[in-house]
């Protein structure tokens, strides 16, 4: 079990998938699909609706929250990110997705170690007080 | 405000912010004096109706506002493979900002506008070049604000009181030196674009501090840096010493400290940054874009006399990306009408990236902007041939890639 800090609380179980590298959801992510799809990515053409998507931070456009809004209204967005700093781009997304939909994901800040520990493939249970459950 | 005595727009934009004061860590609020929206740009009826329910609640903004790009030319989008309901849905957007107050300057360069903030003021920017730009280039203060939350500041005319809004964040935290890198190749029209895609790759989260440069770069030079900095990485401000203001020496860079972490840079990493760049690996070509960020009435100065008596290839769409505000002055100027004469095509207050213009038979596309080429591969499923401006004009004509690629070679 992970000890996570809540950003956006909420509860999810997904499928993890996880990367090192951070990403842009402009140009990076299709909310028609939930297909991550920027070719500098290693996670180039996997698909991450519905699943404990594990990043440690956003980078580049400033679009990459509106991107995330439309993926909650689609129904094609992560069930949860799980980062390792507190990125406020993912907090926003669904903070605004709760305001518009009421429906958000929960957003949690791992230690580096912890964040390290994640594999792709796992079940994870993340819970409102921000603990992160393997299995 | 959040108790609805100012009116359900101000209490609902913040009751956002106040939320994301909390993610933030901020222990208070600021006031800013002005803001640049990037909500502008429509993705879809999420963006749509996030910017409808804040004019229909009759949301105004509470300090000068310019609003970054829209999702439509709407003088051109006919031209081009936008569909009617798209352009239809990205006009509403459009007007739902301005029904806010916004002034409609609809550029991802509002540096160059009117709207250009001073050194030291407390603003709070969208889109990711311009925020580079004004922290770093003008010394203004922002954070990154995303989409969604910078027209939240723009309505309460408030900012969690955190990061580059306060002088102590503001120092630089990595070096990067540039070593054996001559001044011919930092004159190079090229050379800051890539030289950003790289320094945006190292730089991480960290606030990079760029030691070297000799030369005097244009401004369009250090917005080229700044647009591709902030596609390849999430940098958000820069200082290069001896050229941007908060960093007249290494020491004031780093505000007295020392750098956290080092690093050298030589012609073998720019020139491996500027591969990177380039995605395609013929030389066909269907279309040279410029103009990531918008063109500027020097970028138009620029191109003028490398068009001028020449013609583009008939099967070689050549496209430049600005604002109205931009074009009338390049007409005015005389620097317009030598790009139309060659063949260029002029879109006005959007991009390729931020609408779906490009038909599907357009594969190949060639651009001296580190952004689009940084973008397109993913966003247009595109190949992308970066070069010069010159190089650009010169496929252009030959209907083929031609770079020339003397300067790179030997440096």
């Amino acid at each position: 079990m992970i000890a996570g800090r809540v950003v956006v609380a909420g509860q999810a179980d997904g499928e993890a998938l996880v990367t090192a590298e951070p990403l842009s959801f402009w140009g990076g992510y299709d909310f028609h699909t939930g297909e991550i799809i920027d070719r500098h990515h290693p996670l180039a053409g996997v698909h991450a609706a519905g699943r404990v998507l594990a990043v440690p931070f956003s980078k580049g456009s400033s679009t990459t929250t509106a991107v995330l809004l439309e993926a909650v209204r689609a129904g094609t967005a992560p069930a949860a990110i799980l980062t390792t700093g507190v990125d406020p781009f993912f907090a926003l997304a669904s903070i605004v997705a709760d305001v518009m939909y009421g429906k958000s994901f929960p957003v949690i800040a791992l230690g580096p170690a912890d964040f390290a520990s994640l594999r792709t493939g796992e079940r994870l249970s993340v819970g409102v007080d921000g603990r992160v459950q393997r299995g | 405000m959040l108790d609805g005595a100012h009116g359900p727009a101000p209490q609902l934009a913040m009751s956002i912010l106040v939320r994301m004061a909390d993610v933030y860590g901020a222990r208070e609020l600021m006031d800013i004096s002005q803001a640049h929206i990037d909500s502008t740009i429509y993705l879809g009826d999420a963006t749509l109706e996030f910017a409808e329910r804040l004019a229909s609640l009759g949301a105004r903004v509470a300090v000068p506002t310019s609003l970054n790009v829209s999702g439509v030319d709407e003088c051109g989008w006919k031209d081009w493979a936008v569909s009617p309901e798209w352009a239809a849905k990205a006009a509403r957007q459009m007007l739902a900002y301005e029904r806010m107050g916004a002034v409609p300057t609809w550029t991802c360069a509002p540096y160059q506008t009117r709207m250009r903030p001073s050194f030291g003021q407390q603003i709070a920017w969208g889109e990711s070049n311009a925020i580079a730009f004004a922290n770093s280039v003008i010394g203004a203060r922002t954070e990154r604000y995303p989409d969604l939350l910078d027209i939240c500041c723009a309505i309460t005319g408030r900012v969690p009181a955190v990061g580059l809004h306060l002088e102590e964040n503001r120092g630089g935290q990595l070096l990067l030196r540039l070593v054996g890198v001559p001044a011919a190749l930092q004159r190079d029209d090229q050379f800051f674009a890539v030289l950003g895609h790289l320094v945006g790759t190292l730089a991480d989260d960290l606030i990079p501090v760029i030691e070297g440069i000799t030369v005097t770069p244009a401004e369009d030079h250090l917005k080229a840096f700044a647009a591709a900095a902030a596609s390849s990485g999430r940098v958000a401000l820069f200082h290069v010493i001896g050229v941007t203001p908060e960093a007249p020496t290494l020491d004031v860079a780093f505000r007295g400290g020392a750098p956290g972490r080092r690093l050298d840079i030589t012609v073998a990493d720019l020139r491996a940054a500027r591969r990177e760049l380039t995605t395609a690996d013929g030389r066909d070509l269907d279309m040279v874009i410029l103009g990531s960020p918008h063109f500027s009435l020097a970028e138009f100065r620029a191109l003028a006399p490398l068009v001028a008596g020449r013609h583009a290839h008939p099967r070689v769409k050549f496209l430049v990306t600005s604002s109205r505000l931009m074009k009338e002055e390049a007409d005015k100027a005389g620097v317009l009408a030598p790009a139309v004469a060659f063949g260029a095509q002029i879109t006005l207050d959007t991009c390729i990236l931020a609408s779906p213009m490009l038909p599907p038979e357009i594969k190949t596309l060639m651009t001296n902007s580190a952004k689009y080429a940084y973008y397109a591969p993913s966003l247009l499923n595109t190949r992308v041939t970066f070069g010069s401006l010159a190089d650009c004009v010169n496929s252009a004509a030959a209907g083929r890639v031609v770079r020339d690629e003397s300067l790179w070679q030997t440096a």
